[in-house]
């Protein structure tokens, strides 16, 4: 959904999205085929929280596979360690890394965007308050909403 | 028709208690969508509920619904804030191992006050607040939201995607 605001962003360019859950690409292919954009490809892969270590290994593997796969030139994520899996595999493939912290995260930078700084080309937290780019923390440029 | 709903990962049995409560007394119609049930969850007796709904029945709640109960998550927020949807929201507790941090204490603080968004911090002040979202509904503004993100966020984008590209 957060990915979805910024889907202007990405105006011209060939896309790949992928995520736990199917359900949305009805969504985000109309609202691609209303901005005129390349008809989007979708890949899914298992969802796993940071507790359910063979769930998380099994979406390395998938996430490895999808960035092999398709080599995209960049990489772009709000969050969770899948995104957090995308951004570094995608960084030891040569793609430029974007990382947009969940607005969901307000109180502090997610535990995976608190690890991915270093591997984040572009680091960005929603939050005005959490703003730290001195320090290696992330650039406040605006929020999805 | 209210429609709650509580994300779909976990379960808020402080919000669908107190809207159960309240609603006991009500002549009003309450959709519940509640997440993971598990036998411990709290049942609601006043309304209908499912565990999930596809984005498609979501969708559909969300249009026929006059006000939306949900906890403090974004997700729902910005569905209601573009849809022009009036949202009463109640924030899950760290503390009460409802999600992980106080995060939703701060996205409450964030957006109370915003126009069509109505907070209820806990239980206790529930029902005094669906009251006030309740007589809002019907006369308070209800500006939509942008269907995308803040622009200086999209040329921030943008301007990385053209210089690496």
């Amino acid at each position: 959904m957060q990915l979805q605001r910024i889907s202007p962003a990405w105006d011209g360019c060939k896309v790949i999205y992928a995520t736990t859950r199917s359900e949305y690409f009805a969504e985000i292919l109309k609202s691609s085929a209303n901005r005129n954009q390349t008809e989007p490809v979708f890949e899914t892969f298992v969802a796993a929280n940071r507790w359910q270590k063979i769930r998380l290994l099994i979406q390395l593997i998938q996430i490895l596979w999808i960035i092999v796969k398709h080599r995209p030139d960049f990489v772009v994520s709000t969050g969770a360690a899948s995104g957090y899996f995308a951004l570094r595999i995608g960084k030891l493939t040569g793609a430029k890394t974007i990382w947009l912290d969940s607005i969901a995260n307000s109180e502090e930078l997610s535990l995976s965007g608190q690890k991915v700084s270093k591997y984040a080309d572009l680091y960005l937290t929603q939050w005005e308050h959490l703003a730290n780019p001195d320090q290696g923390g992330p650039l406040f440029k605006g929020a999805v909403i | 028709m209210i429609f709650v709903t509580v994300g779909h990962e976990l379960g808020f049995d402080r919000l669908i208690r107190a809207v159960d409560i309240w609603s006991q007394s009500q002549d009003v119609q309450v959709f519940g969508q509640l997440a993971e049930l598990t036998p411990e969850s709290y049942r609601p007796q006043n309304f209908d509920y499912v565990d999930y709904l596809g984005p498609t029945e979501y969708q559909k709640k969300f249009d026929q619904a006059e006000l939306i109960i949900s906890h403090a998550g974004m997700g729902t927020i910005i569905t209601a804030q573009t849809t022009g949807k009036p949202l009463l929201i109640m924030p899950r507790r760290g503390q009460l191992k409802e999600t992980r941090n106080d995060h939703q204490v701060a996205t409450a603080r964030k957006f109370c006050g915003k126009s069509g968004i109505f907070v209820a911090d806990d239980e206790t002040v529930f029902p005094n607040v669906i009251k006030v979202a309740l007589e809002a509904v019907h006369t308070a503004d209800r500006p939509s939201a942008s269907e995308f993100a803040e622009p200086a966020l999209l040329d921030a984008l943008r301007h990385f995607i053209k210089e690496n590209g």
